[in-house]
């Protein structure tokens, strides 16, 4: 462990180089948990297991599904020789984890939302099943979802939310409750701002510079994922082909005297050779999945971004609206027609109107402006306010970035320094075998 | 130059059957030292000239003769257009009037060498030459690569010949590494048609079928056939190895320029990414030399141990026919009634031949059998050895990227504090 200056949440920084993926895994944890929030600092989180079940959908037909086992216990220490407290659990299948996200994202637009692991198996190398039901899928899903939580929970602003915490503790009413707090409402807003092609008059740099910068994130995660599925299919065929040496060899020692022995005993390591890729690429998966998770966060970061092009957007409309608005007023007022109206021109047409109609039309509009104001004083809060949170979500997101980053390129560089060694080892050895021939 | 003949005396001795009488080539094999001072010894002959390690390997502790094969060059006249190889001898025997010779020659001439060989001593295993095409892949005559493969392949063959303690000794041999000009002594020779007459008898005799052959030779075959087999499915093995390595390589080179573009959009990242460019572009390197270390070693070993197996081959069918010659003289004498004093001198010099031919064969056997043992062997080490050093190499790449991001956190808890 690194020296620590005392701030919450410094990377434990690997200080032995035969860490494992699995105890990375866990450093990676640790640090969200040191994060401490109040959240945090009262339970302890696991996606524990994964199981089949089937049944009705909602079109009555039979479908099978996996369900993921939530555990959730105080985060207590434990007296010694005393057990720990047998946590709480529910089932909870991926589509309300799907629930959860989407009410997240719509009840903090100004937040860059933790993604959820992917939906169906992409970037797969030849050998990887890409079918939602396999164990290898499942489990890596296990993983994603835990972390997605775990994500969620050390979040400072998300970890209060009051519908997370039902998703945690409460199996039955949670769909119920979510429902409740009518976010569906905004969803439609939200969907607006997602497909929208409006133009804003005066883009803020920061988000727009943030928007190409989340573009360039995503087309080089998606290329980086592209050719790591590419490289292991390759190496997976460079390993396997030596296991026919190990064969080969076999044979051939049963007609040699003198070279028998050497060839069969390298013969073996051969075989070790071509066996050991499986487990260095099942570990590599380890590190596509932190890749992926990054991927998916460009996309949370991009829709930040086109949330508030909206809210500025209607920022923008509002203040065109009221300008109209008072123009409108101030022709009325003076009887000087220097926009087009439709009014305007109806009355050079058909004769000027009353009095009493022009004042009961100022009124309106004088109604139609104060409303205006309020609007716009309402939409350049709002856009301010986002801007704020948005922002200081948006700094979090780069510190937690650059640190899981750097995190995932070092227990990379860890994963080819294991593998490295292993190679060392099975060919020495094959070394030694050939000297004896 | 009269057709081969057996010597009366076989006693145990080696022989060369052509001109050279001396004696004294065939105590070679058995000492190695000569007694007088040499003007340059064989170690410091070793020092001057730089030899293979391969050389080194074969040589034990007196090696007398060293041939190099080298500087191929093109000459085109009006028929054709064809390389000539430098080939320069030098040595300390003493039935080199000189030592040291400079001459120049083309495949055939190696084509041509390598048959009187085989016809002087049919049954002894002579080392092959590289094919004379290439079956798949770079067709071209004149690719560098292929020439370079066949010089290669040429300088081996002729240390083998030189290693060969009856070969070596042969007169063609030695016509071969000194004739300035070698055309007026690859007219002489047995004629063509002689050569017809022996293939003819060949079939014939492998038609007939052989009564039965030794247990030692039918061990041979057998050994012969899993032998072939064996090492062509090694040559494949290593073939599609290069394969996938290379394909690998492909792969591998489109990391480095993504995570270059990455570094180019990140701040604090920028540099372990412009790390992990630089680590798989190191990779790659080594990569390479890997896949140039197996083209360069292990692929040429297994394809010279390919032809050798069709040799061997080869070798057990004559040894094959001179019984089936003798058997079938045999038989003829044992039917006719009439010149039996002809046929009897005829069948008895066959019945020689074929003692003569087995001897030869188990001789030089086990003289193979070492040999390719230990081709092979230094082959596969070197092999093993390079595979040690790639990883060792790319071990110290990734060490030394996560080292330098041990250090980089200092300034990241500067930015921490701060913010």
């Amino acid at each position: 462990m690194m020296a620590d200056s005392g701030s919450s949440g410094e990377v434990a920084v690997i200080g032995n180089t035969d860490i494992t993926s699995a105890e990375s895994e866990n450093n990676f944890i640790n640090t969200m948990v040191e994060r401490g929030t109040a959240l945090l600092k009262k339970m302890e989180i696991n996606v524990a297991e994964a199981e089949k079940r089937t049944g009705k959908n909602t079109m009555n037909m039979q479908e099978t599904y996996t369900v993921y086992l939530i555990e959730t216990r105080p985060a207590e220490a434990v007296p010694e020789g005393g057990t720990p407290a047998t946590p709480d659990c529910l089932w909870r299948r991926y589509s309300e984890f799907e629930l959860l996200r989407t009410y997240l994202l719509v009840t903090y637009p100004y937040i860059v939302v933790p993604p959820l692991p992917e939906k169906r198996a992409e970037f797969v190398w030849h050998k990887l099943s890409a079918d939602n039901l396999d164990p290898d899928f499942v489990e890596r899903r296990r993983v994603g979802l835990e972390n997605f939580l775990l994500r969620v929970a050390s979040h400072p602003v998300l970890s209060n939310d009051k519908i997370f915490f039902l998703f945690l503790t409460e199996e039955k009413g949670w769909r119920e409750a979510v429902l409740e707090t009518g976010f569906q409402d905004k969803v439609d807003s939200r969907l607006k701002s997602l497909s929208a092609m409006f133009r804003v008059k005066n883009p803020d740099k920061r988000f727009t510079d943030l928007k190409h910068y989340s573009d360039e994130l995503s087309t080089v995660i998606a290329q980086l994922l592209r050719v790591r599925a590419r490289v292991a299919d390759r190496l997976y065929g460079v390993y396997k082909v030596h296991g026919n040496y190990g064969r080969i060899f076999s044979e051939w020692s049963a007609i040699e005297r003198e070279m028998g022995d050497g060839l069969q005993s390298a013969g073996h390591h051969m075989d070790t050779y071509a066996a050991s890729i499986d487990d260095i690429l099942e570990e590599e998966e380890h590190y596509a999945d932190q890749l992926k998770e990054y991927l998916f966060y460009a996309d949370a970061l991009r829709s930040v971004c086109k949330k508030h092009d909206l809210t500025q957007y209607e920022s923008e409309m509002a203040a065109q609206d009221l300008a109209s608005k008072k123009q409108q007023k101030e022709e009325l007022a003076t009887g000087t027609v220097r926009v087009f109206s439709l009014k305007g021109m109806t009355s050079k047409l058909f004769g000027q109107e009353s009095q009493e109609q022009r004042e009961s039309r100022l009124a309106a509009l004088e109604q139609s402006i104060q409303e205006g104001e309020e609007l716009l004083k309402d939409k350049n809060t709002e856009c301010q306010e986002f801007v704020r949170t948005a922002w200081e979500d948006i700094e979090r997101f780069k510190e937690q970035k650059d640190r899981d980053v750097r995190e995932a390129l070092i227990s990379y560089a860890i994963m080819q320094i294991s593998m490295c060694k292993k190679g060392i080892q099975v060919w020495s050895n094959a070394k030694e075998c050939f000297n004896k021939m | 130059m009269s057709s081969p003949t057996v010597p009366a005396d076989f006693s145990g001795h080696m022989l060369d059957l052509d001109e050279d009488e001396d004696l004294e080539v065939f105590t070679k094999k058995t000492s190695m030292t000569d007694g007088s001072p040499m003007p340059n010894s064989p170690s410091s002959m070793v020092n001057q000239y730089g030899l293979d390690e391969e050389e080194e390997e074969q040589g034990t502790s007196t090696k007398d003769i060293f041939i190099t094969v080298d500087n191929p060059e093109s000459q085109v006249t009006a028929i054709e257009t064809f390389i000539m190889y430098r080939v320069v001898t030098k040595t300390t025997r003493s039935e080199f009037d000189s030592s040291e010779y400079e001459v120049r020659r083309r495949y055939q001439d190696f084509v041509w060498l390598r048959g009187r060989l085989e016809e002087s001593q049919p049954t002894l295993i002579v080392h092959p030459l590289p094919e004379k095409f290439v079956m798949k892949g770079m067709v071209e005559r004149f690719n560098e690569d292929f020439i370079e493969t066949r010089r290669k392949a040429l300088h081996r063959f002729l240390n083998k010949i030189s290693e060969h303690p009856i070969l070596s000794s042969s007169e063609h041999f030695k016509v071969f590494l000194t004739a300035q000009e070698l055309t007026p002594h690859r007219k002489q020779g047995p004629s063509f048609l002689s050569r017809m007459g022996e293939t003819v008898r060949a079939v014939a005799n492998s038609v007939r079928g052989l009564r039965s052959r030794p247990e030692e030779f039918v061990i041979m075959q057998e050994y012969v056939e899993d032998f072939s087999n064996k090492i062509s499915s090694m040559d494949k093995v290593t073939q599609r190895i290069i394969k996938e390595q290379k394909e690998y390589l492909d792969e591998l080179g489109q990391y480095s320029p993504t995570y270059t573009q990455w570094a180019g959009a990140e701040e604090e990242l920028a540099e372990p990414l412009k790390g992990m460019a630089g680590c798989v572009e190191l990779c790659n390197k080594e990569t390479e030399e890997l896949i140039s270390h197996l083209a360069d070693v292990l692929v040429p070993a297994l394809h010279e141990y390919v032809l050798c197996a069709e040799t061997l081959k080869t070798v057990m069918k004559r040894r094959d026919n001179i019984q089936a010659d003798f058997e079938s003289k045999s038989e003829a004498l044992a039917a006719k009634k009439v010149d039996q004093e002809a046929l009897k001198e005829e069948v008895d010099a066959l019945a020689d031949r074929v003692e003569l031919a087995n001897n030869a064969l188990k001789g030089d056997w086990s003289r193979w059998q070492n040999s390719m043992r230990t081709d092979l062997k230094s082959a596969f080490v070197a092999t093993a050895e390079k595979n040690v050093e790639y990883y060792e190499k790319c071990l110290a790449v990734w060490e030394r990227f996560l080292l330098s991001q041990r250090t980089e956190p200092s300034e990241e808890q500067a930015g921490e504090d701060a913010s």
